[in-house]
C-alpha cells in the first residue's frame, strides 16, 4: 500500500536529520533493516488506528520541543534500594557518575562498545524483536530507535543477579533528544531485576528488548521522573521461553506525553508475563499504555492490570491486547483497565482487544471509569477522616491491585511512597 | 450417518423412552440444514446490470418518486463514487464486483400495482406461506407456540413483505391507520407521506455516513415506512420480512422509523435467502427517530443463506442501523440474533442525544463453517442522565470467526451518564475465533462505565450432565448454548424466541464431533 504523501513527507523530515551510527557489519545491517521497515510504515500519524488517542506530532517532528528542567527536591526513587546504578545524563552514559559494571552472574556493557564488535551475541537481539513486534500493529517509532541508537546498556543474565541493575536518567539540556535501546539476554533459569527511573531528555525515545530463556525471569519496575514538560515514547519487547517469568510494573506521574508500549510473545509453554501500570496525571499530561501480548504456547497466563488517576484535564490512554493464537490451548489471560477521574475534566480512552483463535481458554477483560465512591467517601468521613485523606486512601485503595504486581518489598514500599507525597502535592 | 442428515424415520424408532413427544417434536424441527434455501420460481423483470447514474434514476422511476427524491439519490451516488470500501472489519471476502450486480428485479405479476392482498400473485403468497408468514391478515405468525393462549390483542402483528427490490403487500394497514399509525413500504411513503421522509430521511444515517449507507442511498429500491403519532401506542406488532430470490441481485431495503412524541412500537424484522454457489450483496440502512419520551423495539433475526460447509455461496451482509434519542426521556431497544450471512458487517447504534434517553442493545451472533461476522454497538452518550446497556454473546463454531465491536462515548456534556457492557464469547472448536474490540471514550466524571468481556469454551461437566441425562451431543450443546444467550433471547418477542432458540441449534448443526 502507498503511503499517503503526508507521512512520507514527515518520515523524511525525520531521517534527514539523522545519521546512522557507525558500527560493526552486523550492526549497520540491523540499523539499514529497521530504516527500511521505518521507510515502509511511515512515522505515526493520528489518523492510523493505534494512534487514534494519541497525537504523536511532537515525537515525530524533526528537532524536539524543548523541556524546561525540574528538580523535584527530594531523593530519587529507589536511593534506598541496594542496586548497581548505570547512569545516562540526557541519553548518554556517564561512566563517572554510574558504578563499576561488573557483578556476579551478569554481564553488562555499553551499546556504543557491543555494535562495534564484529563479533557479539547482541547481533541475534538488536532489533529483532523489534522487527518480530512489528506486526500485525508498526510501531514506527521503535523503528526509528533501532537505527538511531548510539547508546544503551547490554546485559547477558547467566545466574541469578545478586542486585538490582538501576538505570537512572538524568535530564540537564533543554533541548536534548535522547534515544537509547537497551538489550537483556536472560539465559536458562537466570534472574535479574531492573530499574528505570528518571525523565531522560526533552524528548526520550527508548526501546528496551528482552529475551527471557527457559527457567528464567526477569523483573522490571521503572518509575517515570516528573518533569512536566518532558514527551517520551518507550517500547518493550519481550519474548519468553518455556516456564519463564516476565513481570513489569511502570509508575507515571506528570509529563506531557508518554506513550509506554509493551509487546510480549509467550513462545514457550507455561511462561508467566505480568504487566502493570499506575498513572497519576494533573493538568497537561496525556499518558497512553499500549499492551499487546500473544499467546503462541499452551498453558501460559498473562496479566495486565493499568490504573489511571486523571484531573484537571489530564487524559488517560489505554490500548491493551491478549491475541492466542491457533493452538495456544489452557491460555489463562487477564487484563484490567481502570480510570479514576477526579473531576470533570479529565478523559479515559480505552480500547481493551481479546482476539482469540483457540477454544480452550480463560480469557476476560474489564474496563471501567468513573468519579471517587461517595458511599465510601462518605464512610470515611463519617469515621473522622478529613476529605484530602480521605481522598488519598481512596486513590491508594484504587491503585493497589496496580502496585500489588512488584513482587520486591522495599520496592513497592518506595514506589507507594511517591504516589502518597504526589497526591499530598496534588491537594486542591 | 453423517451429522446433519438424520432421517427422520429412524428418529421416529429412536424415541427413548421417558422422552415425551413434544421434545421429539422440537429436535425434529430443528434437525435439517437452512430450512430457506429453496427458490421461488417466477417471472422477474431486471434493470440491466451494473450501477451508473442511469440505474439510480431507472430505480427512482420505477417506484414513481419525486424529482427531490431522485436527486437525492444521484448525489448520493456521486459521493459514493468517490468513496473506498472500509478494510477495517475482521472479515475478509473476495472483491465485489458492484458492476456484476443486479440492483433491480421486481416480480413481472407486481407491474400492475395490486390494489389488495387478494390481487397479489399467488406464488408470491406461498412463497411467504412457506417462509412461516403468511400475508393474510390473520391473527398471529405461524409456529408461535403458546400463542393461543395470549390475549386476541397482542397476537396481531402486521407485516410488511419485500420480495426483492419491491414490497409485495403490507397487512393490517387499515386497522393501523384508524389508530394513526402509518405502516407501508418506503416507496409508498415517498409518494404519499413526502413532507415525513423529507423531513426524516437521511437524518439519522447521512448520505456520507459509509461506503454502504452512501451505496444504499442511492440505489434502494424498498423497505418499509413507520410512522407512530404523538401518544399512540402502536396496536399491533410490525414486521416486515426480506425475502432475497433473484440470482446476482443485491438487495438494498430502507427501512425509517418514527416514533413521535410518548409513542411506542416494536417491530421485528426477518430475513432470509435461497441456497446459492454465488455470494449476494445486502447493504441496508435503518434509520429510527425517537421525539420525547418515545419508545421503539426493534428486534431482527438474520438468517440470510450463510453458505455451505464449504464456505461457498452465502450473502454479504453489510447494514447501518442508527436510532437517534432526540427527545428526552426516549427509549429504544435493539435486539439481534443473527445467525445468517457468510459476512456480517452490521453495528445498530444509539444516539442518546435526549436527557434521560436510553439505549439497549441485545445481541446474538452464531457463526459456523465458514461463517464471518464483525457486528456490535455504538452507543453515544450526549444528552444528561443517559442510560445504555450492552450485552453481546458470540458463539463461534467450525472454521468461523466472530468478533465483537463497539464504542461508548461519554460526551463532557453527558452529566451522570451510565453504561453497562458485557460480552461474552463461546468457541466451539479449535479452528473459530472470538474477538472483543471495544472502544470506550469518557470525557466527564460523573458518569460511570463498565466493560466486562470473557471467552471461554462450552462447559466440559455441563456438556456430560447432559448427556448423561440422556441428550445427544448436538441436543446437549444446543440448550447450554441458548443457556449462554439466554439474556438476549428473553430480551426478543415471543414471536421471535422460539424461532430464534431453534436458529441457534440449527447455526451449530455439525459443529461437534
Amino acid at each position: 500500500m502507498a503511503l499517503a504523501q503526508a507521512k512520507r513527507t514527515a518520515t523524511e523530515a525525520r531521517l534527514a536529520a539523522l545519521e546512522l551510527p557507525a558500527g560493526a557489519g552486523w550492526a549497520t545491517r540491523a540499523r539499514e533493516e529497521a530504516l527500511a521497515r521505518l521507510r515502509e510504515t511511515g512515522l505515526p500519524a493520528r489518523r492510523d488506528e493505534y494512534w487514534r488517542y494519541t497525537d504523536p506530532a511532537t515525537l515525530n517532528a524533526p528537532a524536539p520541543e524543548p523541556a524546561a528542567l525540574f528538580d523535584p527536591r527530594e531523593p530519587m526513587p529507589f536511593s534506598e534500594v541496594d542496586r548497581l546504578k548505570v547512569v545516562f545524563v540526557d541519553g548518554v552514559f556517564d561512566p563517572e557518575a554510574s558504578d563499576d559494571l561488573s557483578m556476579a552472574g551478569i554481564e553488562i556493557e555499553r551499546l556504543a562498545e557491543t555494535a562495534a564488535r564484529d563479533i557479539h551475541w547482541a547481533k541475534d537481539l538488536y532489533g529483532v524483536l523489534e522487527a518480530r513486534g512489528q506486526s500485525p500493529v508498526p510501531r514506527p517509532l521503535a523503528a526509528l530507535n533501532t537505527a538511531a541508537a548510539t547508546d544503551g546498556i547490554v546485559i547477558r543474565v547467566t545466574g541469578k543477579a545478586p542486585r538490582p541493575v538501576s538505570l537512572i536518567y538524568l535530564h540537564r539540556s533543554e533541548t536534548s533528544d535522547a534515544v537509547l535501546h537497551h538489550l537483556v539476554r536472560v539465559e536458562e533459569g537466570a534472574e535479574m531485576t531492573l530499574l528505570e527511573n528518571g525523565p531522560a531528555a526533552a524528548r526520550f525515545n527508548k526501546v528496551l528488548e528482552v529475551d527471557v530463556a527457559d527457567g528464567g525471569a526477569f523483573h522490571h519496575v521503572r518509575a517515570q521522573g516528573r518533569d512536566h514538560e518532558r514527551r517520551a515514547a518507550t517500547h518493550i519487547f519481550a519474548r519468553l521461553g518455556e516456564k519463564s517469568i516476565f513481570k513489569s510494573f511502570t509508575l507515571t506521574v506528570n509529563g506531557k506525553l508518554t506513550r509506554n508500549e509493551t509487546v510480549i510473545e509467550l513462545t514457550g509453554d507455561n511462561a508467566v508475563a505480568h504487566v502493570a501500570g499506575a498513572a497519576l496525571g494533573d493538568a497537561d499530561f496525556h499518558h497512553d499504555d499500549t499492551v499487546f501480548i500473544t499467546h503462541d504456547a499452551v498453558e501460559c497466563e498473562s496479566r495486565q492490570v493499568f490504573k489511571k488517576v486523571l484531573r484537571n484535564g489530564a487524559v488517560g490512554v489505554f490500548q491493551g491486547k491478549i491475541l492466542v493464537k491457533p493452538g495456544a490451548q489452557k491460555t489463562d489471560g487477564y487484563q484490567i483497565s481502570q480510570a479514576l477521574l477526579l473531576d470533570d475534566d479529565s478523559q479515559f480512552l480505552a480500547k481493551p482487544e481479546l482476539e482469540i483463535y483457540a477454544d480452550d481458554v480463560i480469557c476476560s477483560h474489564g474496563s471501567t471509569s468513573g468519579a471517587i465512591d461517595e458511599t465510601a467517601m462518605f464512610y470515611l468521613r463519617s469515621r473522622g477522616v478529613p476529605r484530602d485523606e480521605a481522598q488519598d486512601l481512596l486513590v491508594i485503595a484504587f491503585l493497589a491491585e496496580a502496585i500489588d504486581e512488584i513482587e520486591d518489598e522495599a520496592i513497592a514500599d518506595d514506589i507507594l511512597a511517591r504516589l502518597q507525597a504526589w497526591l499530598a502535592r496534588h491537594r486542591h | 450417518m453423517k451429522k446433519g442428515e438424520r432421517d427422520m424415520t429412524v428418529m421416529e424408532d429412536d424415541i427413548r423412552e421417558g422422552v415425551d413427544r413434544e421434545t421429539v417434536e422440537t429436535v425434529r424441527a430443528m434437525a435439517g440444514k437452512y430450512k430457506h434455501g429453496w427458490e421461488t420460481e417466477i417471472e422477474m423483470e431486471f434493470a440491466p446490470k451494473g450501477l451508473n447514474e442511469e440505474i439510480v434514476r431507472l430505480i427512482s422511476k420505477k417506484n414513481e418518486e419525486p424529482e427531490w427524491m431522485t436527486e437525492w439519490r444521484l448525489s448520493a451516488f456521486r459521493r459514493w463514487q468517490q468513496m473506498e470500501e472500509p478494510e477495517w472489519a475482521m472479515v475478509h471476502y473476495p472483491k465485489i464486483d458492484y458492476q456484476d450486480q443486479y440492483y433491480y428485479a421486481k416480480p413481472k405479476s407486481m407491474q400492475e400495482k395490486p390494489k389488495s392482498l387478494d390481487e397479489v400473485d399467488p406464488k408470491l403468497l406461498a412463497t411467504y406461506e412457506k417462509l412461516g408468514i403468511p400475508l393474510r391478515e390473520q391473527m398471529i405468525l405461524a409456529g408461535v407456540e403458546g400463542a393461543e393462549e395470549a390475549p386476541a390483542q397482542a397476537r396481531k402483528v402486521a407485516v410488511d413483505a419485500v420480495f426483492d427490490s419491491v414490497s409485495v403487500g403490507t397487512t393490517f394497514k387499515e386497522e393501523l391507520a384508524k389508530a394513526g399509525v402509518i405502516f407501508c413500504s418506503i416507496s409508498e411513503a415517498i409518494r404519499e407521506h413526502p413532507e415525513l421522509v423529507r423531513k426524516y430521511l437521511g437524518s439519522v444515517v447521512p448520505q456520507s455516513d459509509n461506503f454502504f449507507a452512501t451505496l444504499n442511498s442511492a440505489v434502494f429500491s424498498d423497505g418499509s415506512f413507520v410512522y407512530v403519532p404523538p401518544g399512540v401506542r402502536c396496536p399491533m406488532e410490525l414486521s416486515t420480512y426480506f425475502r432475497i430470490n433473484a440470482e446476482n441481485t443485491g438487495q438494498f431495503e430502507r427501512t425509517l422509523i418514527i416514533a413521535d412524541k410518548g409513542s411506542y412500537v416494536s417491530y421485528l424484522e426477518g430475513c432470509t435467502a435461497p441456497r446459492r454457489e454465488t455470494t449476494q450483496l445486502h447493504a441496508a440502512v435503518v434509520e429510527i427517530v425517537l421525539l420525547e419520551d418515545a419508545e421503539v423495539k426493534y428486534s431482527t433475526v438474520q438468517n440470510w443463506y450463510p453458505g455451505d460447509e464449504e464456505g461457498k455461496g452465502g450473502i454479504f451482509n453489510f447494514v447501518t442501523k442508527r436510532a437517534d434519542c432526540r427527545g428526552d426521556r426516549s427509549k429504544v431497544m435493539w435486539t439481534q440474533v443473527e445467525t445468517g450471512s457468510a459476512v456480517t458487517w452490521k453495528y445498530p447504534s444509539c444516539i442518546l442525544r435526549g436527557d434521560e434517553s436510553q439505549g439497549e442493545f441485545y445481541s446474538i451472533a452464531i457463526t459456523n463453517n465458514y461463517q464471518q461476522a464483525d457486528t456490535g454497538t455504538k452507543m453515544i452518550h450526549l444528552g444528561k442522565n443517559t442510560k445504555s446497556r450492552i450485552v453481546s454473546k458470540g458463539i463461534s463454531a467450525g472454521r468461523a470467526q466472530n468478533t465483537y465491536r463497539g464504542l461508548v462515548s461519554m460526551h463532557p456534556k453527558a452529566k451522570n451518564s451510565r453504561n453497562y457492557t458485557q460480552c461474552d464469547s463461546l468457541l466451539i472448536g479449535d479452528r473459530c475465533g472470538a474477538h472483543t474490540v471495544p472502544y470506550i471514550e469518557v470525557k466527564n466524571n460523573s458518569s460511570r462505565v463498565e466493560h466486562e468481556a470473557t471467552t471461554s469454551k462450552v462447559d466440559d461437566d455441563q456438556l456430560f450432565y447432559c448427556r448423561s441425562r440422556g441428550m445427544d451431543e448436538e441436543e446437549a450443546l444446543a440448550l447450554i448454548v441458548n443457556g449462554f444467550a439466554k439474556e438476549v433471547l428473553q430480551a426478543l418477542p415471543m414471536e421471535f424466541a422460539m424461532e430464534a432458540q431453534q436458529l441457534v441449534a440449527i447455526s451449530l448443526e455439525g459443529s461437534v464431533g
